[in-house]
Order: C-alpha cells, then structure tokens, then sequence
C-alpha cells in the first residue's frame, strides 16, 4: 500500500484540489516548486539549522516512568511541547516561512483555532520581517486570550472572524478569502495537513522531523527504532502526520490518532470527523467532513479550540479508509482527567489538544513488552483558564 | 431530441449588454425563489443566477455569506430549491443557471442534480470550486447528456494558454472575474482591469464572455459591457432586497437603475 500523495495530489480517493479559479496561480506555482524547494541543499541546510538553534530541537524522547507504571507498558512522550513556541506548529512555520522568501512573497496569512499556530506564524514573521495577518474565530479569541496578546506583541495583526461558529473552519475560510483577494504578494500559511495539494504534503514533510528524530532516540533507549505503537492527536491531523510519517511503511508499528469526542460522538456536540462524518469537499480538500444530508457543513465543537474542525487531513481520511492507522475519539470530561493524571504523575501539564492523545491511553490494552510512543503536541499553558476554572484551584 | 439551449439562443439573439443577476434561493425569505425571477423577466434581466446557499462560501464577500446563512436559516436546501422551481418553465422563458459550491451537489448526486436540472429547465451551472480538471475527468459527460453547459470562470490571474483552455472545455460562456476578490467587495471595475479585458478580448476566444464581481451599478455595468457581452450583479442585487418594500418595486427599482429604462 501506498501511503504518499500521487502527482494529482490525492491520497487514495482523498484530497485534489479543489480550489476556485481564483487561487489557480498561487496553487499551481506551489505544485510545480515546493518540492524542488524543500528538496534543495541550501534550503534543508537552512531549515536543519533553524529547527536546532531556533525551535530547539530535537525534542527529547521522554520514558515517562510513573505513566509507564501506571499503566503497566512502556510509555515514551515525545516532548513537541518544549518547542520554542508551546507545540509542534514551529516545525511548520519555519518550514513555510522559508518556502515564502524563496517564492519572492512579502504578507503572510494564516488561520488559527487554538492560537499556536497563529503564534508559530507571527513568531517567524518576527523572525524574518514579514507583514502577518492571523485569522482567529471570535470564539476562539475569547478562549485563548493569552496566545492572541503574544501574537500582538509579536507584530502580528489578529483579525477576529464573526461568521458561522466564530472557530478554525470560519478562520480559515476568511484566510482564503483573503489570498483570492491578495494574490501577488501573500503567501498562506496553512497549519495543518489540510487544504488543497500540496499543503498536506508540505505540511507533512515539514512535520515528519518528530517521527525521524523518534527512530533514532528510540533505537538509542529501546535498541530498537520500532515502537510497538505512535498515538497523536488528530484535528486536522498535523503532529499526528508528523508522528506517523517515517512508520507508515512499517505495518508492525500501530498508529493511532485520537479525535475530539466533545461531549460524546453520539451527541451533536463533537468534533470527531472520521467517527461521524462522511466524505465530501471542504476547504478544497475531498476528505471526511461533518455534514448534514444536504452537504451544509455541521458546527463542530470540541473543549479544545485547536481541534474544532470539522474536516480531517486527506492522509489521515486515506489512513482510515485502508484501515493502516486506527482512530479513536475522547471525551471532554476523559480529557480532563488525562491532563489532571500528567501533571500529577509526571509534573508536565500539557495543553488539552495533547490530552486527547494521552486520554486513549485507557481505551486500549497495553503490554509490559511493549513500547509506545505519545506525541505530545503541545504545552498546556494556554489552556490555564479552562484548568482553573474546572479544577477549582 | 435536444432543443437548443436557451443560453446559445439568448447569445444568438443579443450579443451586448446582456443584463444577468445572481440572487441567493430562499432569501430573504424560503418561497421567494419564483417570484424573484419571474419579476427578474419582467423587468428586462436576461439571464438569472440562482444560488444554491452554503456553510462556507469562501469565494464570497460578506453580503452573499449573510445571504446563504439566512437561507440556510429560512430552511432552504437543493431538493427543496428543485420543488419550488417545478413550475418556473410555465412562465419564465428566460435562461436559468444554478450557482453554488460544489459540496451540496456531490452530496446530492452530480448525475441525479444534472437530470433534475434538465428536467426542471435549467440551462447552465457555476461551481467554481469545481476545477477543470475534475471537471472533466469525472463530470463532463453528465452535463453534456443533460444539454446543460458548465461555466467555468477565469481571472486576472488566469494565464493565457489556460484561459484557451478554459474556452476550449466551456460551453455556453466565459464567467470572467473583473479582479481579484471575493463577490462585492466594493473593488471596482475601473481602468486598471483594461489590460485583462483587452488581453482576453484579443485572444479570439470561442465563447462569449459576462464579467462579474464587483458590478454594482450602472456606470460598472456599463464599463463591463464596453468590454465583455454582458455583465453579472450578484451582491447588490441581494443588498438591494433587504428592503422592505415589495419585492414588486425592489426589483423594478433595480432593474431601472441598472439599466437606466424606466
């Protein structure tokens, strides 16, 4: 089985691209040169060099020993969230920013839900001197009111977004209304393996440095670079792309990704596209989307700003269809306590994206002999608010 | 036996100034969709678009969002908007195309929408999230059984050997976006467009060619048909029905001051 994009931009019957005319140019000009960009020496030189000394890595593979005892395996955390930035979306930026100087671009846009990735955009526009424009749901301002004031400090403009559920799939409509109407000079952002071709790709290449740097600090810790099992969580499916990239081809390693259950994937209220929706075209992306029977796009909702999608990465729906990687959904309220048992056993608090991964732990049967490896996306610091108040500290 | 396509025979007939308005089915209320074209008729509009309301229309600029998200609202769907214009054919002889995104047509069915398309006398569709390269590797025959024309659109942007393209897989006639933006964004058509529209002009193209996006009035709609055979007004037209008076004198009132006729 074939698990990369063909030259169409499809993962098996997901993905293309779908765009309106209007953005023909600008995705044509990527499809012809993202890989002769990203590909070239300079540029991996360039990137390597900033991934190091600037994002920090690589991130350290954790044995994290008192979950690992908890939950009577070997459980390793893969540290994304002591990345410059709080999660694994720098990898990305850094990869784009770079991608844009090459393309002569001088604006860059971006959609954000939790605000990391609008972070980890307006922290390399900083980084480069390049205008940035970040597309928020007003929600999703209100809800992580921290990472909009570092954006601001940063020299970003956060532009709030009124329409539809004011959350990441309204933030990222506006974003493309935006590079329609600035064709010449902006270059997108996208934060995660979604959008049309070759934004999953790129993405995920860019990503693919958390499961590289996994092979060789397991075959270091376990003497073996196979884990038994990789477990991320999946919104639009970036750290999980990342996390599962270079074992895709190893059918012996299981991958699991973990949606957002809300308050249950029987309930309205949930964000957990591969176990309630269906396929159809959304953001220029033929993949799994929530949609009611007439095509309108349902509203998701999710604890969590950053995994409020209503659409999943075409990989992952790929993934999902030939039944390589297994998708599990947690719950608000598991969620919760998965954060609670992290900081407490391990004295890491991480972010509630994070905790989706973390949350499947109890869903699923571990062995003694075993390895596995927990992509943990982020740092829970822009979720305090929601901890306090539901913890009652 | 195909009768010819009321949108050939409208091209045939008048080839300047053709007058096109796109408005968003159930709004601003559910069962004004018939009513709104046959007034459309009587008031000199020679070809209308209806649009089929979306979630996420992010082709689309504030005015038409509101106007989908009301008709969503109000209930509208495909299989009611296929209802409600059963009956348009006995009174309304203009030509008819459906304007949408391409999600609500794939849940739909594309076969089955081409069919009730035909049967309904629809006589063209827009969906510019259809690309034309999907386009023609999974759909063309759907629309060509169903003597329905795809129009597809291009852009400032549009280079020229894909703009022949383009005219080469169309039928029916060319949707040229006047400039880079969303639907009624207030950017005008002004002199600066030129260059594109005499660019095109001089590349001899098969199909005739409307303009739209922001055209909002009469001096846009006149610039437009000195370079295009006609002009399209989606988001005035749906700004202009916000109002309260009868949809009788809106449309008349648009209609005239478009036009200039009274």
């Amino acid at each position: 089985m074939n698990y990369q994009v063909n030259e169409k931009g499809y993962y098996g019957e997901f993905g293309g691209a779908w765009i309106p005319e209007m953005m023909f140019a600008n995705i044509d000009e990527l499809q012809k040169r993202y890989l002769e960009i990203i590909e070239n020496d300079d540029f991996k030189t360039e990137f390597n060099s900033l991934l190091k000394d600037y994002v920090g890595r690589p991130s350290p593979l954790y044995y994290a020993s008192r979950l690992s005892e908890r939950y009577g395996s070997q459980i390793y955390l893969k540290r994304e969230d002591l990345n410059h930035t709080g999660s694994h979306k720098l990898n990305n930026t850094v990869g784009q920013i770079l991608l844009a100087q090459k393309l002569g671009k001088t604006r860059i846009i971006a959609e954000t839900g939790a605000g990391q990735h609008g972070l980890a955009t307006a922290t390399v526009c900083a980084l480069k001197g390049l205008q940035c424009v970040v597309y928020m749901g007003a929600l999703d301002v209100k809800r992580q009111e921290s990472n909009v004031k570092k954006m601001k400090m940063l020299g970003a403009e956060v532009v709030p977004v009124y329409s539809g559920n004011q959350t990441l799939k309204d933030a990222t409509n506006e974003a493309m209304r935006d590079w329609i109407s600035n064709p010449g000079d902006t270059h997108y952002i996208i934060g995660s393996v979604v959008g049309p071709h070759p934004y999953p790709d790129m993405v995920a290449r860019f990503q693919s440095v958390i499961s590289a740097e996994m092979k060789t600090q397991l075959l270091e810790k376990t003497g073996s670079e196979l884990p038994a099992r990789v477990m991320a969580c999946v919104g639009g499916g970036s750290n999980a792309a990342g996390a599962f990239y270079h074992f895709l081809d190893h059918p012996e390693v299981e991958l699991i990704g973990v949606e957002a259950a809300g308050k249950g994937i029987e309930t309205k209220e949930t964000a957990a596209t591969l176990a309630v929706g269906t396929p159809g075209v959304l953001h220029a992306s033929k993949t799994y989307l929530m949609q009611n029977r007439d095509g309108q796009i349902t509203e998701p909702y999710s604890i969590s700003a950053g995994l409020d999608y209503p659409g999943i990465g075409p990989l992952h729906a790929h993934l999902f269809k030939t039944g390589r990687a297994r998708y599990l959904a947690a719950t608000d309220e598991e969620v919760l306590q998965a954060v609670l048992l992290l900081t407490r056993l391990e004295g890491i608090i991480p972010a509630l994206e994070s905790a989706h991964a973390l949350a499947a732990l109890e869903k699923i049967t571990l062995r003694p002999d075993e390895a596995t490896v927990v992509c943990l996306s982020g740092r829970g610091d822009k979720d305090m608010q929601t901890y306090l108040d539901y913890f009652g500290y | 036996m195909n009768i010819e396509n009321r949108i050939n025979q409208l091209f045939r007939k008048k080839d300047r100034n053709i007058f096109s308005v796109y408005f968003t089915a159930g709004y601003p209320r559910l069962h004004d969709t018939a009513a709104i074209i046959e007034l459309l008729e009587q008031n000199g509009v020679d070809l209308v678009e209806i649009g089929i309301p979306f979630s996420d229309p992010t082709a689309d600029g504030p005015v038409i969002q509101r106007s989908n998200d009301a008709a969503l609202k109000n209930g509208m769907s495909l299989e009611l908007l296929f209802e409600q214009l059963a009956k348009v054919r006995e009174k309304v002889r203009i030509p008819l195309a459906l304007m949408g995104y391409f999600n609500p047509v794939y849940q739909f069915g594309v076969e089955r929408f081409c069919r009730r398309c035909r049967e309904t006398g629809i006589d063209g569709v827009i969906l510019p999230d259809l690309p034309l390269e999907e386009y023609q590797e999974h759909f063309q025959p759907f629309f060509a059984e169903n003597n329905l024309h795809n129009i597809l659109l291009i852009t400032p942007q549009t280079p020229d050997d894909r703009i022949r393209k383009i005219d080469a897989a169309s039928s029916g006639f060319l949707y040229m976006v006047s400039s880079s933006s969303t639907t009624g964004t207030g950017k005008k058509v002004e002199d600066f467009h030129r260059e594109y529209f005499e660019r095109v002009h001089d590349l001899q193209l098969k199909n005739p060619r409307l303009i739209g996006f922001g055209i909002s009035d009469r001096a846009t709609f006149e610039n437009a048909c000195r370079y295009a055979n006609g002009a399209i007004i989606g988001s005035a037209f749906v700004k202009s029905l916000d109002s309260s008076d009868p949809l009788e004198q809106v449309i008349a009132r648009f209609a005239a001051e478009i036009t200039g006729r009274r």
